[in-house]
């Protein structure tokens, strides 16, 4: 065991780090090839482990920053590679594409079973129709992954080009940042990429777990040297409001859960090449540490700082917000608590 | 970042694991597993064992007989055996004195002592909180006042852990009661409990137990050589064996073992001619305390991992401490739940060392609400939950 960055990790933070306190937006990352960083040698990357999307994500949220490397490299640009679509994975490790998985349906939450979106097979190809729920960076990107049922029930994985015809985007800002769009497809003509995706995307939501996580204990540890910074230098009733032992341990309390989720983003990270039992138990036990904290810590720090959090200019309530409504993507607390169990029961099963 | 065990971590887990498959007696096992007491005897069969494996003092060097075990060895010693349900490897001696020994001691005290202790020739037992000093602990009043050659001791001790076992004392006692701070007027010294004046009280607790004592000391004479260290030093030297204990205060083990007994329980118990365990409700509750302890315990191996690379042992053993006995706390409470309506009957005898009476209901009910009560001490004892948020916000968060 060893709990300790490798020195090629520790110098990508370090830059990583410097770029984003200047402010960098997706093409200042891409020329600093942050997303080789997230991509494995085979696939023109220099990374791509477990503890390599730990790391990024942890930093851009520490930064707070709003990028599209999820949307665009961990899922699409993810799913790409393991089809083999090089052409599209070049041109997202240049910067010159982004992406995003239109996958979720109205109706069903995080789960998108059974899925509505159908694939029908013409002369000509693949045609789409159906409906995908806010699909993130889908306004920015060019390269638009999207599942879809196929004709014999298998989940079939298509790449639809957002300039097709066909295909209606309905824009929307996000609260947390970035944008978003929900996406009717009506008979819209896609090229299939995989026809067995299941397993494929369930490793690569895996994945983006990871990366939320991971920005998520970035977004909490921002919080809490802003919360300490505000506990040291307000003062009321004639001393700093940190002195006062209320505080103190609900801070406390806030640090040991933020080490909590540290290690859950840890085993996560180290379990990410597993067998898929213990990978998805990693993954739902992550969700669950992370959306309850995240919960805990923008909430606590808001009461903490008192209507200061709440207001525009201050950097708290950014955060708090993208902190808070991480939980609304690839699943609640609720939803990955009742997943977790439900592979306990199917372990004792077999 | 490496999780995977080495090669020679998994063959020292095999090993353990063939060990406690031959070696621990079922006898003992079962009274762990069913939450009976333990009397003297146990315990020194379960250290005699490990003493003949070489086991018994896993965080001493060689050179003190101990197995030098590193930081995942023990992790993986103390995982297997309260999986094993092997009863605990008593601190007092190997864990809290005998480290400070080493350290502090003089060559003489090494050379008595630490074999004794090894040999459980002696049974120690801790000699800190006082009725008037429980978590303000430097506040502590009992008095050493040299007389020649010899202290004469007097004043109370509390909560003594075993006490009622033990020969010998580890205290901190007052030497200066005029020193500027309270903390600067202590010293650490060896008790004879045979000693005149001293008498052993137990405290009876509410789920039947008397593993805790009062020690009252009367003019005891101590000799002077039984000081630890230099007088008035007593406190760094107690500051110490805190991060002595430090490894084990997540409490990991036990909260496996404890979890693993819960599965079990959850399973058996039906509800509506089903097993709780499917109940969506109470599974939630089990899921949530796996997912805590999950990542517990690596946060333990975080800080272990820390510390054996020379980190100076911090506060992060306060944020073990809160929530590990959190964990554990909650694992007692579920047990007690999953119990239902069985957790109602006091069956005292069927906890008793010696009792023999068949339990009303499942062999698990007769210790399901006793321990739940008894587990509350986890976040009252080794500095209470509350002293340890202090701490952390303290040197940690520097409020």
């Amino acid at each position: 065991m060893d709990f300790t960055l490798s020195e090629t990790r520790a110098m990508l933070a370090d830059s990583l780090r410097g770029t984003l306190t200047r402010g960098a937006d997706w093409a200042a990352l891409a020329e600093l090839g942050v997303p080789a960083a997230l991509f494995t040698e085979a696939e023109g990357g220099y990374g791509g482990e477990g503890f390599d999307i730990a790391l990024v994500f942890e930093e851009l949220g520490r930064a707070g920053a709003v990028t599209p490397l999820l949307d665009t490299c961990i899922l699409a640009g993810g799913l790409l590679a393991e089809c083999g679509a090089d052409v599209q994975v070049a041109a997202i490790l240049s910067g010159e594409s982004q992406g995003a998985f239109a996958h979720w349906e109205p109706g069903s939450r995080y789960s998108p079973e059974p899925m509505q979106t159908a694939a029908r097979e013409t002369d000509g190809g693949w045609r789409l129709t159906g409906h995908k729920a806010v699909v993130v960076n889908a306004p920015a990107s060019d390269l638009i992954l999207c599942s879809a049922r196929l004709p014999d029930e298998r989940t079939g994985l298509f790449l639809v080009a957002s300039a097709s015809s066909g295909v209606e985007l309905r824009e929307t800002p996000l609260m947390g940042g970035g944008d978003a769009a929900e996406i009717i497809l009506d008979d819209t003509p896609a090229q299939l990429l995989t026809s067995d995706a299941a397993s494929m995307i369930e490793a690569r939501l895996a994945r983006a777990c990871l990366a939320q996580c991971a920005e998520a204990l970035g977004l909490m540890q921002a919080i809490r040297d802003l919360t300490l910074d505000y506990l040291r230098t307000r003062n009321q009733f004639g001393q700093p409001i940190g002195r006062f032992q209320a505080l103190q341990h609900r801070m406390a309390d806030m640090l040991i859960e933020i080490e909590q989720v540290r290690s859950a983003v840890i085993n996560l990270a180290g379990h990410l090449a597993a067998d898929r039992q213990t990978r998805e138990h990693h993954v739902s036990a992550a969700k669950v540490l992370t959306g309850e904290v995240a919960r805990l810590v923008s909430e606590e720090s808001i009461q903490m700082h008192g209507g200061i959090g709440l207001t525009e200019e201050y950097a708290l309530g950014r955060h708090a917000i993208r902190l808070s409504l991480c939980d609304h993507r690839f699943g609640d607390v609720d939803y990955h608590l009742a997943r977790f169990s439900a592979l306990s029961h199917q372990e004792n099963q077999s | 970042m490496d999780l995977t065990l080495s090669a020679r971590d998994t063959a020292f887990r095999e090993e353990v694991r063939d060990f406690l498959r031959a070696e621990l007696p079922t006898r003992i096992s079962e009274k762990v597993r069913l939450g009976r007491q333990l009397v003297k005897d146990d315990y020194l069969e379960w250290h005699a064992l490990l003493r003949g494996r070489g086991w018994l003092a896993g965080n001493w060097p060689r050179a003190h007989g101990g197995a030098e075990w590193s930081a995942v060895e023990r992790h993986l010693f103390d995982l297997e055996a309260t999986a094993a349900n092997a009863p605990r490897i008593l601190p007092f001696g190997l864990v809290m004195l005998g480290p400070v020994l080493m350290k502090f001691g003089s060559d003489a005290q090494k050379t008595h002592y630490l074999p004794r202790i090894l040999n459980d020739d002696d049974w120690w037992c801790q000699g800190y909180s006082e009725p008037g000093a429980g978590s303000d602990l430097a506040s502590l009043r009992t008095s050493a006042v040299r007389d020649g050659d010899h202290y004469i001791v007097n004043g109370q001790k509390t909560w003594t852990t075993l006490g009622h076992y033990a020969n010998r004392m580890f205290a901190l006692v007052r030497t200066d009661p005029q020193a500027p701070k309270k903390q600067a007027g202590i010293s650490f010294l060896l008790i004879d409990m045979e000693s005149p004046g001293i008498e052993v009280r137990p405290i009876r607790l509410v789920d039947g137990t008397a593993e805790v004592n009062e020690v009252f000391l009367r003019d005891v004479r101590v000799p002077v050589e039984n000081l630890v260290g230099r007088e008035n030093d007593g406190w760094s030297i107690a500051k110490y064996l805190l991060t002595h204990e430090r490894t084990g205060i997540a409490g990991v083990g036990f909260a496996r073992a404890g979890l693993a007994a819960l599965k079990r329980i959850a399973a058996q118990e039906r509800e509506g001619g089903k097993p709780l365990a499917r109940n969506a409700l109470f599974a939630a509750r089990i899921a949530r305390v796996e997912i805590a302890l999950m990542a517990m315990e690596t946060t333990n191996l975080r800080v272990v991992a820390a510390a054996a690379a020379g980190q100076a042992p911090g506060p992060e053993s306060s944020m073990l401490k809160v929530k590990g006995t959190q964990i554990r706390q909650e694992i007692t409470d579920l047990i007690r739940r999953a119990t239902g309506p069985y957790a109602l009957p006091f069956q005292a005898d069927a906890l008793a060392p010696a009792g023999n009476t068949a339990p009303i209901g499942p062999d698990h009910a007769p210790a399901a609400a006793p321990q739940y009560f008894n587990n509350r001490k986890l976040s009252i004892y080794g500095g209470s939950n509350e002293i340890q948020r202090g701490i952390i916000s303290k040197t940690m968060l520097g409020l």
